[in-house]
């Protein structure tokens, strides 16, 4: 399977990740190689196989659902590239 | 007398608490070495004075009760250190400070250690040559052109150079064991669910664990005890007993069985490691363990099964590097466009083949074609050493295909660098212990190491048996040092 270069526009934007041409160029070589790579698994019948669902064989812990931190807002704040009194600002979303 | 720096963490831990030397000797000679090695590129970011202090403090209360009681430890710039910058080797976090601790690293500091640095790494653990680093590259001290193996690569230099006297890295498809392996040092990836992943940079968290890195084998017994054990705030943590490593570490390995699996002898594998190979088998017969040959059938699958559930898990936690909260934010006219800058600029080229890779295998339609035959394919990998763990105790192959390469060499070619990761990569996708053990050069004096796999929780069996090798290949880290 190729990665052309309008499927690289396209993931690109799902995953917010903006590209010029030049990059969309060499990533649609880089990941056209990368799935070739991939494809070595068509090879293999797994019809029958159930997929891998858990690594370790344990059942998950439940624990009692409480607050055991908090109140550090000011210094949570303090990591915020733009904030505003006690907000995180980010551009305009409603025109 | 030898340099406190030259001794093992083992001996460092023992001789402050005899009183042969101070916590505050010690530091400062691994702060002296640390200063006059900024060459080898291994921090991010020094934490000497706050070391100074806590060595100075420890010196004075002189609390003994912690296995790493008055010892500095520099750990891989991937674990959260509250108030202390962590970076993930990447320009989105360069300037992040939590405001929390990770389990691990807590451990570390209950057991009497203290922070000493944040150590280089591959950006976001994605790489296996810490080229990737938005800090630059770390060398090998083995080459100032070689690298030092990725994505630990700054603590793998940082411990073959004596700037700490052991360290934590984390591995998801062999990020502690391949650097280790480059370095002639130890490097164990526990168990998954071991060691508790709260507070690590998320890379994949199915396969992630963190693991120490040490100098010897007794010393990695040590660490691993230290840091291991459940947590509550890690779900995929296990609550079960950790044995005392360091106690129970012995080399009578005798009636042990141990595998031997034909598919690890792959196409254009050099003579000196399938020579490796064979000298580790002879030790392990001269300890008196019985050799069989295994056959893991799938081992080839491992690698293109492993870059699409990595880059799955990563496309999916890194979504959360969005500029608003933490980290860099570059501009934009609308919300949106300051995402796309935000991650465009704050990511590099390797980080962004992988969220690329995993958003398009994760994406409408694709789910069944690659996400879920991969783990199904997983599945098939890991039945292999189910069966194979019915014969044998333990699985031994080479750490790596080759030796530490050139930097610059297989930066172009993602693939190829990929493919330096066959032999440890399938044990991610299994959930299982592995250890890397340094057991011989190459013809241009360049380290090797054998890998150990076991059974789940059995790390004891492996640290034995890496014992047992490390007695008898007298292994020495003989290069001349060049950066200081």
């Amino acid at each position: 399977m190729s990665i052309d270069k309008n499927t690289v526009k396209h993931i690109s934007k799902l995953a917010r990740i903006s590209l010029d041409e030049k990059k969309t160029a060499s990533l649609s070589k880089d990941l056209t190689s990368i799935m070739k790579f991939i494809e070595k698994l068509n090879k293999l019948n797994t019809e029958k196989t159930k997929p891998l669902t858990s690594i370790i064989d344990a059942s998950l812990k439940t624990r009692k659902d409480e607050i055991k931190d908090g109140k550090i807002r000011d210094q949570i704040l303090k990591n915020s590239p733009e904030k505003n009194e006690e907000f995180f600002v980010v551009p305009k979303v409603i025109e | 007398m030898s340099k406190i720096s030259e001794l093992s963490l083992t001996k460092i831990v023992n001789g402050i608490k005899k009183k042969e030397f101070t916590s505050l000797e010690v530091t400062n000679e691994f702060i002296e070495n640390s200063k006059k090695s900024r060459k080898l590129n291994s921090y991010i970011t020094e934490c000497f004075d706050e070391a100074t202090k806590s060595a100075k403090n420890f010196d004075q209360k002189k609390d003994f009760k912690g296995l790493l009681s008055g010892v500095p430890i520099a750990v891989k710039d991937l674990f959260c250190t509250k108030n202390v910058k962590t970076t993930a080797g990447s320009k989105i976090l360069h300037n992040f400070i939590p405001t929390y601790e990770s389990t691990v690293t807590n451990n570390l500091w209950s057991q009497g250690a203290f922070l000493l640095g944040k150590l280089n790494c591959d950006e976001f653990a994605m790489g296996s040559s810490n080229e990737t680093s938005f800090f630059g590259n770390v060398s090998n001290p083995y080459g100032k052109e070689l690298v030092p193996g990725g994505s630990s690569g700054g603590s793998a230099s940082a411990l073959a150079a004596e700037l700490t006297p052991a360290t934590i890295g984390t591995d998801t498809g062999g990020s502690i064991r391949q650097p280790a392996s480059f370095t002639g040092t130890v490097g164990l990836k526990p168990t998954y669910g071991r060691c508790s992943r709260w507070g690590i940079v998320a890379f994949a968290s199915s396969l992630d664990q963190a693991g120490p890195m040490t100098k010897n084998v007794e010393d990695c017994a040590l660490l691993l005890q230290a840091m291991s054990g459940y947590d509550y705030k890690d779900s995929t943590s296990i609550d079960t007993k950790v044995d005392n490593y360091s106690s129970n570490l012995t080399e009578k390995v005798k009636g042990l069985k141990i595998g031997i699996p034909k598919e690890y002898r792959v196409e254009n594998m050099p003579k000196e490691i399938d020579d490796l190979w064979k000298s580790g088998i002879d030790y392990l017969k001269d300890a008196g363990a019985i050799i069989k040959n295994i056959s893991l059938p799938h081992t080839i699958y491992a690698l293109p099964a492993y870059y699409i559930v990595a880059p799955a898990e990563a496309s999916s936690n890194l979504a959360r590097y969005d500029g608003v909260k933490y980290g860099h934010r570059a501009k934009g006219k609308n919300l949106n466009e300051m995402y796309e800058n935000t991650r465009s600029e704050g990511f590099g080229d390797e980080v962004k083949r992988r969220i690329l890779i995993g958003t398009y295998v994760l994406s409408s339609g694709y789910y069944d074609a690659y996400y879920l035959k991969a783990q199904k394919v997983r599945q098939l990998i890991k039945s292999d050493f189910d069966k194979s763990f019915n014969d044998v105790d333990a699985i031994l192959t080479p750490s790596t295909p080759s030796s530490a390469f050139k930097i610059g060499d297989k930066s172009d070619d993602p693939v190829s660098m990929y493919l330096n990761d066959i032999f440890t990569v399938p044990i991610n996708l299994s959930g299982l212990p592995a250890i890397s053990v340094p057991a011989g050069h190459d013809k241009n004096n360049l380290p090797l190491g054998l890998q150990l796999i076991g059974r789940p929780f059995d790390e004891q069996t492996i640290l034995n048996l890496s014992l047992a090798i490390e007695k008898r290949a007298n292994f020495n880290r003989n290069f001349k040092n060049w950066w200081s």
